[in-house]
């Protein structure tokens, strides 16, 4: 609560130079610019490789057990 | 008079002999009802990289019926399979890796990138954490 009102200070400084476009030239400003690049968002990071290795000859089985599915 | 007759038989038995080969590799279609049969001959399902089927295009509701009902089918044996060896998607997508590269040319299956690729001879594009 004692930090609040300077934090919000700087940031009010640092949002003015930003908007400004002055380049901050002193200590606790951080300036972020967009990536030039789009951003990409792994979805898929719930499958486990080795995981996926590991269940390579079960699901092959399961392929063969189930023929009127696959 | 004899040749002909010996040669008939000679044919018949290479025929039995050809389809007793064959019939390995063709157990898959031989298994699946004739209208999925047809549906994937005809490009309008495919293999999706997540181990179910997906439909391609303005399919006709039959046909989307029919993946609905095989992908239902899919799940639950998913959700089988895989109890206490890994989660239902990982053994799906595990699954799919192999769907994926057992595709006959001709059949589509989706790309990592999402997009649906007809098999041709060569090697199919898969995931790289497939094995």
């Amino acid at each position: 609560m004692q930090q609040g009102k300077p934090r919000s200070g700087w940031r009010a400084v640092c949002a003015a130079m930003v908007v400004l476009g002055t380049v901050p030239t002193l200590g606790g400003c951080i300036n972020v610019s967009a990536p030039d690049k789009p951003i990409v968002i792994e979805l898929n990071i719930n499958i486990r490789q080795e995981v996926i290795y590991k269940l390579a000859a079960d699901a092959a089985n399961t392929i063969d057990e189930n023929p009127e599915i696959f | 008079m004899a040749s002909p007759i010996r040669k008939s038989v000679a044919a018949i038995g290479i025929a039995g002999a050809v389809l007793a080969l064959g019939a390995g590799s063709a157990a898959f279609a031989q298994n699946r009802d004739p209208a999925y049969a047809a549906a994937r001959a005809a490009g309008q399902v495919g293999e999706q990289t997540d181990g179910y089927l997906g439909v391609i295009g303005n399919a006709p509701a039959d046909v989307r019926a029919m993946v609905k009902d095989l992908n239902n089918k899919r799940r639950a044996v998913y959700t089988e399979k895989a109890a206490g060896k890994s989660t239902i998607e990982e053994y799906a997508f595990a699954t799919a890796c192999r769907l994926i590269l057992e595709t006959k040319p001709g059949e589509k299956y989706q790309a990592p990138d999402g997009s649906w690729k007809t098999r041709d001879g060569g090697a199919p594009a898969r995931d790289p954490r497939c094995p």
